[in-house]
């Protein structure tokens, strides 16, 4: 006779008269496989935890986003944003589909170059571009975005010193009706200072003034605030045309559309909440087709988005070290992925998924991962199935910001995994081992040996 | 150790304390391993019972079992007196 699968028992209070407020059901489905592969025979192969990425999904969410600019706006050109996910092959499915790169340091823009992104397709921002950056990027024609007037001026020396004129566009900051109002980068549009910029570089004729761009926040949830931000910029545009007779050639959006994942303290889930591409389309396209920028002058549109272009396609998958039982009763379940693979775990209530069929059963748990860090905790607090060692499990849109944001702290970084089109898995990055940690170290000869 | 006599188990998985007014739901497990229980069986028993039916070890049988019996206890669900 064949065994029944072991379900550890539980025994849960009903509370009757406590019905959840939204009254959705707790019941969390199992994943069994990805794209066609079993998550234990993934697992078996690569290891756990392990990062799966689809090539498809990547792929579907870009055609889906550019479909719903393009559908409403006559030029449009998405920059893929290497912050948040900058693994090589990642970016190329990005590059292959059409966006260009955007980056924000040094490390990142000679990546771009790697990966084989021509210098006039990328998009330099950030707060700290070194005088060796600003050179590089001016000499190879990149278009930097000025973030402070510290760097305007640099600017004016390292085109003075290459006889060549930078490409830029200046980044601004603006109130946009949404809180937090992000006004650590750029220039000021409300108190006239991003204006004062414009008139700056253009009256001392050292740079050439393409765009103008701006990054309103991250995760944001109304569209409206995109179109104030884009009707402000295409103002700014009208001005600068008005005054200098000089067209501006791309207006940039920047990013910060929000994922389907749910913030941590949010009422429902990100799924019912985040607009869609073409929510945001409506909102930014509208702002400038409706703005007084003439029509044979309006600008290319460019896009950063990251968290929305990839937070679908990752995978993270991993496996039940141990359940024990907490002081106040809760269970307390302890895995292998921790805040090291899953960084974004500080912010959102992350869907975990049992790998296999599990009952409706579940319990009130508090999901921890392996490090021996009080602050290592996946969900403080979620109805979760009973899961017992050596189950495997799988958590949902984790592709952006956790494979550049992951700490190498007490454990390896593991394999990941990309599966593509048509359903073969290939590793991307490789598990890193002692020799890999130790590389990049020097031990002065003095504290070679000792005795203990 | 035994659960209170009085404790009612349903054939559906609720378990319903009469003194307090509190009810409960269990699992499969959780069920088959409290009628044991009620029908007074040892832990050998219990655990024969339950590795039998199931695929798990007695080892790793056992610590749930005893979280089990902690959740109970934790419930007071259990007759200490009898």
């Amino acid at each position: 006779m064949e065994k029944k699968t072991f379900e550890p028992p539980v025994i849960k209070k009903l509370n009757a008269g406590m019905p959840s407020k939204f009254g959705m059901t707790p019941h969390i489905e199992a994943i069994p496989e990805i794209e066609g592969h079993k998550v234990e025979e993934l697992l078996k192969d690569h290891g756990s935890p392990l990062y799966i990425l689809s090539e498809n999904t990547l792929r579907s969410t870009y055609r889906q986003a550019y479909q719903a600019f393009s559908t409403r706006y006559p030029k449009v050109q998405f920059a893929w944003s290497y912050k948040t996910n900058y693994l090589a092959a990642v970016c190329n499915v990005f590059h292959q589909e059409g966006a260009w790169a955007e980056v924000v340091s040094g490390f990142e823009y000679h990546k771009a170059l790697k990966n084989g992104v021509l210098p006039q397709y990328i998009i330099f921002n950030g707060p700290a571009k070194s005088y060796e950056d600003l050179k590089t990027a001016t000499e190879n024609g990149s278009l930097i975005h000025i973030d402070h007037f510290d760097e305007l001026y640099m600017l004016m020396e390292v085109a003075e010193e290459t006889g060549k004129k930078p490409l830029v566009a200046i980044r601004v900051n603006m109130d946009t009706g949404i809180y937090p109002q992000w006004d650590r980068f750029g220039f000021n549009y409300d108190n006239g200072e991003a204006w004062e910029a414009i008139n700056r570089i253009m009256l001392s004729e050292k740079m050439e003034l393409a765009g103008l761009h701006t990054h309103i926040g991250t995760y944001i949830m109304t569209t409206q605030a995109y179109r104030v931000a884009a009707s402000k910029l295409a103002d700014l545009a009208v001005s600068t045309e008005r005054k200098y007779g000089h067209v501006i050639r791309y207006i940039d959006v920047g990013g910060g559309f929000a994922s389907k994942n749910t913030l941590k303290g949010a009422y429902v889930p990100g799924t019912d909440t985040a607009p869609s591409f073409d929510d945001y389309a409506d909102a930014i396209t509208g702002a400038l087709i409706n703005s007084a920028i003439k029509p044979e002058h309006l600008p290319l549109l460019i896009l950063e988005t990251g968290r929305a272009m990839i937070d679908d396609a990752g995978y993270l998958l991993g496996t039940v070290i141990a359940n024990k039982r907490l002081a106040s009763g809760r269970r307390a379940l302890i895995t292998n992925v921790g805040v090291n693979l899953l960084f974004t775990s500080f912010w959102y209530e992350h869907q975990i998924h049992p790998a296999e069929k599990v009952s409706q059963h579940t319990e009130d748990t508090t999901i921890y991962g392996p490090l021996c860090m009080n602050i290592d905790v996946l969900r403080a607090a979620v109805d979760f199935p009973l899961l017992k060692k050596g189950d495997h499990f799988v958590i949902k849109r984790i592709g952006a910001y956790n494979m550049t944001q992951w700490l190498q702290f007490i454990e390896y970084r593991p394999n990941v995994v990309m599966i593509d089109t048509q359903g073969t898995p290939h590793i991307i990055r490789r598990r890193e081992d002692l020799d890999y940690m130790t590389r990049q170290e020097e031990l002065p000869g003095h504290l070679k040996n000792f005795e203990l | 150790m035994k659960i209170r006599k009085n404790i009612a188990v349903s054939d559906t998985g609720f378990v319903f304390d009469p003194s307090t007014g509190e009810s409960f739901t269990v699992n499969e497990t959780g069920q088959e391993i409290l009628n044991l229980l009620k029908e007074g069986k040892s832990y050998d028993e219990i655990a024969t019972a339950i590795t039998t039916r199931y695929d798990i070890d007695r080892s790793g049988f056992e610590k749930y079992y005893q979280d089990f019996i902690e959740m109970l206890n934790h419930y007071h669900l259990i007759d200490y007196e009898g």
